[in-house]
């Protein structure tokens, strides 16, 4: 390719104040009380209600939206936090649409589902404005000590649940502040107004949960001190690693992990902190990408392309993901795979892909070739589990850790949940039902 | 298109539906805005005796009972008949029929129970020029109090006595309204039919309470504090009405008395149910004052063209055409067996008929298939009971299936014999004949 002519152009404060604050308010603002009543109204109250059924959790969608419906919104939040105690957030998150949404019987009959999670939203929003009387309280002290091992999403239902039953917690997390992609992966649109470490103050609230922050395992603590001193471990460790993109390693801070730069938006005073080139390419199909993707569109940048190596229906971002990416501005590129960054003057230029192809069931290269022009590549093609800092030998499966349905692993004293447990879908509220179980897991064992 | 006028007891309209006496018709303007709307008559709002009006309240007349979606389903209201001057109305009325005089215009009277308050105020009606009168027998709240309204309308003996003295004392037709709130309607139906009225009109509204305010711990709506009952009235009273309706339509002193329907209709379905059961003219006021006068168009349009589709071409042609499905328990043919079906293909799995039979009825449908959700009517369990079928939220998703002659009930082991057999000679009637 000819490389651009123009100057490498990565920068911040692209945008004026107003236009940052309005691209970067709530994605989704919550119902008013009348939608949410006339949306709640529409729920049909299905036996054996199949939303619940799709919902990691369980929460029993029905009467928490019936409790909506006859204006008992400490109830509708009772139903969704004793099952969700990350249920604020979930309905944020949660790709409602594969999950909840998709099974409502409404569905089948006019194709529009109530919209649960905004009703979730509606309900946990009411109730963290005006909590009043503490809605769980804790069992007599069982004299159990149990670590809890990372404080995301897993981690944190984990510990509440471990604290309901009378257990003694300590949390560790080597970040300074608490919540794991709750706090440092996801999208600033989808979680407006501090909204992550709010929750955590009250899952905090319920007492008998000891914080250590900035407590690194395999470097400031290590776990077979924390099984030997403790009467369970639980491993909530996500997700460190970070796929590359298997070319030469970049030199330019430019090109970096998609992860890196979202988090740094999450942590950033204000988005007009935040660098990001006039034109972005992301490469990746998942939500990273699209929340990558995005997020670099409303910083300012002016084109933006994500780059898939397969089809739409093959990537891991939902339909409705991949909608709100391009209502956004950014472009989707598929059947492509990237062959070599370019450079000049050791800055960014570009990206070379190669056109991929099926051959029978089997992804293939073609010969033929394109170049993208970018002054900022974000990969985010999918993260990696690290178990060097485990320091002893758990077994893994897929490089993650092995366990049972109820989360103990190959260790007798040793659970896991979360991204980095193998076998899930790496979603917020399947890590919080994994910790709720290996919870009530844990517990049976300790009383055993 | 089908011809929707109607002469009902002589009063000739363009078509069935007249607004009821209630707010709607107060005045002049009103109705005369009711009329360019297209209502086919009005019964003009009650009319007191001469003298100072009666007040109404001066905080909440009404209060409505929602469904889901907001839609009002239930109405009540306090307030009482015109609370304008006699001689007011009967200007208005002059005016309005001498520039509308295809439409009908009935007048309702409540005026103490004395022969000389009538006497005294129908002269003054006829001479309007408007084309009959309606007796407010009715009114449940208030003018009760009074010994008017409903009051009257609870002793059979004084709308007899009263339906004759108008009778004696005007040559318009004379409609008495009734009350529900009363055990056996069909007694002041013969006691109006006894003295000489022309036709009947009902219902009037139901003593109702519309709820408590659970801050204040007072009853709803109040005023400033204290409430009283109130009439109520909307889509949540019509299977009361359409009872009454009939009762009265298939009691045989009363058989063939002129009927003016009312209660809850707000479409031309529940106007030609009325109209099925004996109704001549429909009456409506909580319709048009949920949703404007603009309905009676609505209302026309589906009459018509279901009249056109069914080959009927006269209101009178259907007038009563159901009455005769209407009978006692103790007819009911108790050979007839049904069988609910579920469409699988409408189905949308929500799971409630299975619950709800499970739980209330007879544990006829089940949940699943293969170990698939699914749900599929029990014939073995089925009582034919219609449960599922009225709690069903998609519209011909479960329908009621007769079993055939020689076919057998699954039941019960029996085979069905298509011979009529009812109560009356049950084996298990003690009293059977």
């Amino acid at each position: 390719m000819s490389l651009p002519s123009t100057p490498s152009d990565v920068a911040a404060g692209r945008l004026s104040q107003a236009e940052y604050a309005r691209n970067f308010a709530d994605a989704h603002p919550p119902l008013t009380a009348v939608q949410a009543l006339l949306e709640a109204e529409r729920c049909y109250y299905c036996f054996d209600a199949p939303c619940t059924t799709a919902c990691p959790t369980g929460i029993d969608i029905p009467t928490f939206i019936a409790r909506i419906a006859q204006g008992n919104l400490r109830g509708a939040a009772r139903t969704i936090l004793e099952e969700n105690v990350l249920g604020g957030m979930c309905a944020r998150v949660c790709p409602t649409e594969v999950l909840c949404e998709q099974a409502c019987v409404r569905c089948t009959q006019e194709d529009k589902p109530v919209e649960i999670g905004l009703l979730q939203r509606h309900a946990t929003d009411a109730y963290f404005a005006q909590p009043g009387a503490p809605l769980f309280s804790r069992a007599a002290a069982s004299g159990k000590r149990v670590a809890v091992v990372g404080a995301g999403p897993a981690g944190l239902a984990c510990a509440h649940r471990l604290a309901m039953l009378g257990h003694a917690v300590t949390l560790f997390d080597d970040k300074p502040k608490l919540g794991g992609l709750n706090e440092y992966g996801l999208a600033t649109y989808k979680t407006v107004d501090g909204f992550a470490q709010k929750e955590i103050r009250w899952l905090l609230s319920i007492g008998g949960i000891e914080l250590r922050p900035k407590h690194s395992l395999g470097r400031d603590v290590f776990l077979d001190a924390l099984a030997r001193d403790h009467d369970a471990v639980f491993l909530g460790l996500g997700l460190a690693g970070v796929n590359t993109l298997g070319m030469a390693e970049p030199v330019d801070a430019a090109a970096r992990a998609a992860v890196d730069f979202i988090a740094e938006l999450r942590q950033a005073a204000s988005p007009a902190e935040v660098a990001v080139g006039r034109r972005v390419v992301v490469i990746g199909g998942g939500m990273t990408a699209v929340d990558a993707a995005v997020q670099s569109r409303l910083l300012g940048a002016e084109d933006v392309t994500m780059v898939y190596r397969r089809g739409p229906e093959a990537m891991s971002a939902s339909d409705y993901e991949q909608q709100w990416a391009q209502t956004n501005g950014v472009r989707i590129k598929h059947w492509a795979a990237p062959q070599q960054l370019l450079l000049a003057d050791g800055r960014v230029r570009g990206v070379r892909f190669t056109r991929t192809a099926l051959q029978g069931d089997r992804l293939v290269q073609t010969e033929d070739r394109f170049d993208i022009e970018a002054d900022m590549v974000l990969s985010a093609i999918g993260q990696v589990f690290e178990a060097q800092p485990l320091g002893l030998s758990l077994e893994l499966k897929g490089g993650r850790i092995a366990t049972d349905a109820q989360g103990r692993t190959s260790h007798p004293k040793i659970w896991a949940g979360g991204d980095c447990r193998a076998g899930g879908r790496d979603l917020t509220v399947e890590a919080v039902q994994h910790g709720k179980v290996a919870a009530i897991a844990i517990d049976h064992q300790l009383r055993a | 298109m089908a011809d929707l006028s109607t002469t009902f007891v002589g009063i000739k309209s363009p078509n069935p539906f007249w607004l009821a006496s209630a707010p709607p018709t107060d005045k002049e303007y009103n109705v005369r805005r009711a009329f360019e709307a297209g209502w086919g008559g009005v019964v003009w709002k009650t009319l007191g005796e001469e003298g100072p009006p009666i007040v109404n309240v001066n905080g909440p007349r009404y209060e409505s009972l929602l469904s889901d979606q907001r839609r009002v389903i239930g109405f009540n209201n306090i307030e009482l008949i015109t609370d304008r001057p006699l001689q007011t109305n009967l200007q208005e009325i002059r005016r309005v029929k001498r520039d509308f005089p295809e439409r009908a215009l009935v007048v309702s009277l409540m005026v103490p129970c004395e022969e000389g308050a009538w006497k005294a105020i129908l002269p003054m009606v006829e001479d309007t020029g408007c084309d009959g009168v309606e007796l407010n027998f009715g009114c449940p709240h208030g003018m009760s109090e009074r010994g008017m309204g409903s009051a009257v309308g609870q002793v059979p003996e004084y709308i007899e006595m009263v339906t004759r003295w108008c009778k004696q004392y005007t040559g318009l037709p004379v409609i008495v309204k009734l009350t529900p709130n009363i055990t056996d309607i069909r007694q002041p139906a013969r006691a109006a039919h006894a003295g000489g009225a022309d036709a009947v009109s009902l219902i009037n509204t139901i003593n109702s309470v519309m709820g408590v305010n659970l801050q204040s711990m007072r009853m709803s709506p109040n005023v400033g504090g204290m409430g009283s009952h109130g009439g109520y009235c909307g889509p949540a009273v019509k299977p009361i009405a359409l009872n009454m309706v009939a009762e009265i339509a298939r009691d045989p002193p009363t058989a063939g008395l002129p009927i003016s329907g009312i209660g809850g209709i707000t479409t031309w379905r529940d106007a030609a149910e009325f109209i099925a059961l004996g109704s001549g003219t429909v009456q409506v006021c909580t319709a048009a004052m949920v949703y404007g006068f603009k309905i009676v168009q609505d209302l026309c349009d589906g009459l018509s063209n279901f009249m056109d589709e069914q080959g009927y071409r006269s209101v009178q042609q259907m007038v009563g055409l159901a009455v005769p499905s209407i009978t006692n328990w103790n007819q009911l043919n108790l050979n007839h067996i049904e069988k609910a079906v579920i469409d699988q293909d409408l189905c949308i799995q929500c799971g409630r008929c299975h619950v709800v039979c499970e739980d209330t009825s007879h544990q006829a449908i089940s949940a699943t298939k293969n170990g698939k959700r699914h749900f599929a009517v029990l014939d073995e369990e089925c009582v034919g009971c219609n449960l599922c079928v009225s709690i069903c939220p998609v519209p011909g998703c479960i329908s009621m299936k007769a079993l055939q002659p020689g076919e057998v009930d699954k039941r019960t082991g029996l085979t069905v014999s298509g011979d009529y057999a009812n109560w009356t000679t049950h084996p298990n009637n003690p009293a059977r004949a």
